[in-house]
């Protein structure tokens, strides 16, 4: 089902960021062109919520994204304003819509911004979102955000960081920033997420950024690995939460998947490999699938995800994968030889609360219950989101449950 | 589009460097500046050693002379150029042809230069 917010949230993603990206050629300002379109967004939410969307809501964001761009000019220099002005505003053309996109996007992820500010500055001038939401969304202090955004938005106009696509040569190391970006996009959202007081839906827009991206770039196979990765997650979200707590892929009513989703991401796969060039993304999407297609935890193909597994970790020899590595190694080799597993990540992982968390259940399996509640109070001790610490908390109450998600 | 570079290096760490690699690297860099000479909007400047720096700092009781470097930072400033490129894309493309990056310690920072005054005014 659509909700108005939903409606609002994908009238804004679709026309926010050509929109930024066009003020921003024709001023020659991105942070007065952001800007601008920013207020512009937050005019529509309030607008549009009280007297529904206008008949051409494109129009409407830029008529208003335009009279901002004309005010923040004035106040800055009332010479240019007036110059500016005598000149009529070009014809919209939407032929570059996503080429305008895309050229914004790989700006706000670029390498010499930094990380925190990334995601910020994206959601903000590519996806649509307002301060206050992103503030929300993370948790974090408005005016430390906008701080945040405001610093990345000045670098970007003073350091002259262009707003194009990068050259071959730079495409695939450039591309994983911006893939990072919408990753961790989606992560928060889909960590976070409560339901009642988000009016956006941070791992949908996710999701839609990805397929955006993919789209522009049809020859990037890992740009269709994340497409597939995040829509095959976001297929099982509505599963993740009941009333506000998390719950455990083991415990997740099935037939609450959004099998077409899953499909659908099955097919994203199956285009990422007919590139040939794998790659992380590509293997966490064909894992996630393979979750996706069990008909119950028991019933998984744990060799297969080991097996992919075991591939990932050739790719990125994380510790975090290293230890997913582990909990699916489990399943085919039983409990006490993965704790053995476990050891090595001891050090490197003892500061996150998902080693520990597995730990607990390892240990909770070997009926070593004393050790394995000691390892959930660590995770608890560890964890930051609200969603995650209840889940631990009722862990340490009941009989410990399982792994990751 | 004007932008400065500083070398820097960390001589702690440039002391464990193989003697013939570094010379090997040290002979590229004037290559560097050869095949660089179109975007180098001035000569720029190769600094003598940290310890020949000296300092003019604020005192309260009038400007006070130091020796050493302004900042105690493990870096040092060896050198700048000034280039002019497109933009930081460009800017950045150039730097990572820098042949000492190959060295332990190195760093080249990019700072955009002020061109336009007229908002000073």
């Amino acid at each position: 089902m659509t909700s108005p917010d939903d409606l609002l949230a994908q009238t804004l993603r679709a026309e926010a960021g050509p929109l930024v990206a066009r003020l921003s050629r024709r001023f020659g300002d991105f942070d007065l062109a952001e800007e601008a379109v920013q207020g512009a967004v937050v005019e529509a939410l309030s607008s549009w919520r009280r007297d529904g969307p206008p008949q051409r809501p494109g129009a409407w964001l830029q008529v208003a994204a335009d009279r901002n761009a004309m005010d923040g000019l004035r106040l800055r220099d009332r010479q240019r304003a007036l110059a500016v002005r005598a000149v009529a505003p070009p014809v919209d053309d939407e032929r570059g819509g996503t080429d305008d996109r895309l050229a914004l996007l790989f700006a706000c992820c670029h390498p010499a911004l930094a990380p925190d500010a990334r995601l910020a500055l994206t959601l903000r001038a590519v996806v649509g979102l307002t301060t206050p939401q992103i503030a929300r969304a993370f948790l974090v202090h408005e005016s430390t955000l906008a701080q945040r955004i405001v610093r990345a938005k000045r670098k970007i106009v003073a350091a002259h960081i262009a707003l194009t696509v990068p050259a071959e040569a730079d495409l695939s190391e450039r591309l994983g920033d911006v893939l990072a970006v919408v990753y961790v996009m989606f992560n928060e959202g889909f960590v976070s997420s409560t339901g009642a007081t988000q009016d956006r839906d941070l791992a949908a827009d996710a999701v839609w950024l990805a397929d955006v991206v993919a789209t522009a770039l049809p020859g990037e196979a890992e740009a269709w690995g994340l497409a597939a990765l995040l829509t095959i997650q976001h297929a099982r979200s509505r599963a993740r939460f009941s009333d506000g707590d998390l719950i455990l892929l083991r415990d997740q009513d099935r037939t609450l998947w959004d099998v077409d989703a899953i499909a659908d991401g099955e097919r994203l796969i199956e285009r990422a490999a007919s590139l040939r060039r794998p790659g992380p993304y590509q293997l966490q999407a064909a894992i996630a699938a393979v979750h996706a297609t069990g008909s119950s935890w028991e019933e998984t193909d744990w060799l297969q995800i080991a097996l992919l597994y075991d591939e990932l970790a050739r790719f990125d020899p994380s510790p975090v994968v290293r230890l997913n590595q582990v909990v699916a190694r489990a399943q085919v080799v039983g409990a006490a030889d993965a704790l053995a597993g476990l050891e090595s990540l001891a050090e490197p992982l003892a500061g996150y609360h998902l080693f520990h968390a597995t730990r607990a259940q390892l240990l909770s399996d070997l009926g070593r219950d004393d050790e394995a509640a000691h390892a959930n109070r660590r995770a608890l001790e560890l964890t930051t989101n609200d969603a995650e610490r209840r889940l631990l908390t009722t862990r340490l109450h009941r009989r410990p449950l399982d792994d990751g998600t | 589009m004007k932008y400065v570079l500083m070398y820097t290096s960390r001589p702690d760490l440039a002391a464990g460097a193989d003697p013939e690699a570094a010379q090997l690297v040290y002979k590229r860099v004037y290559e560097w500046f050869g095949e660089n000479a179109g975007v180098m909007a001035d000569s720029g400047a190769e600094l003598l050693g940290v310890e020949t720096a000296t300092t003019v700092r604020h005192g309260s009781d009038g400007a006070v002379v130091v020796d050493g470097p302004f900042n105690e930072a493990k870096e040092v400033i060896g050198g700048f150029s000034v280039i002019d490129v497109a933009d930081m894309d460009a800017a950045i493309a150039v730097v990572k042809t820098w042949p000492l990056l190959e060295m332990p310690g190195i760093a080249v920072e990019i700072r955009p230069m002020v061109e336009d005054y007229s908002h000073m005014a």
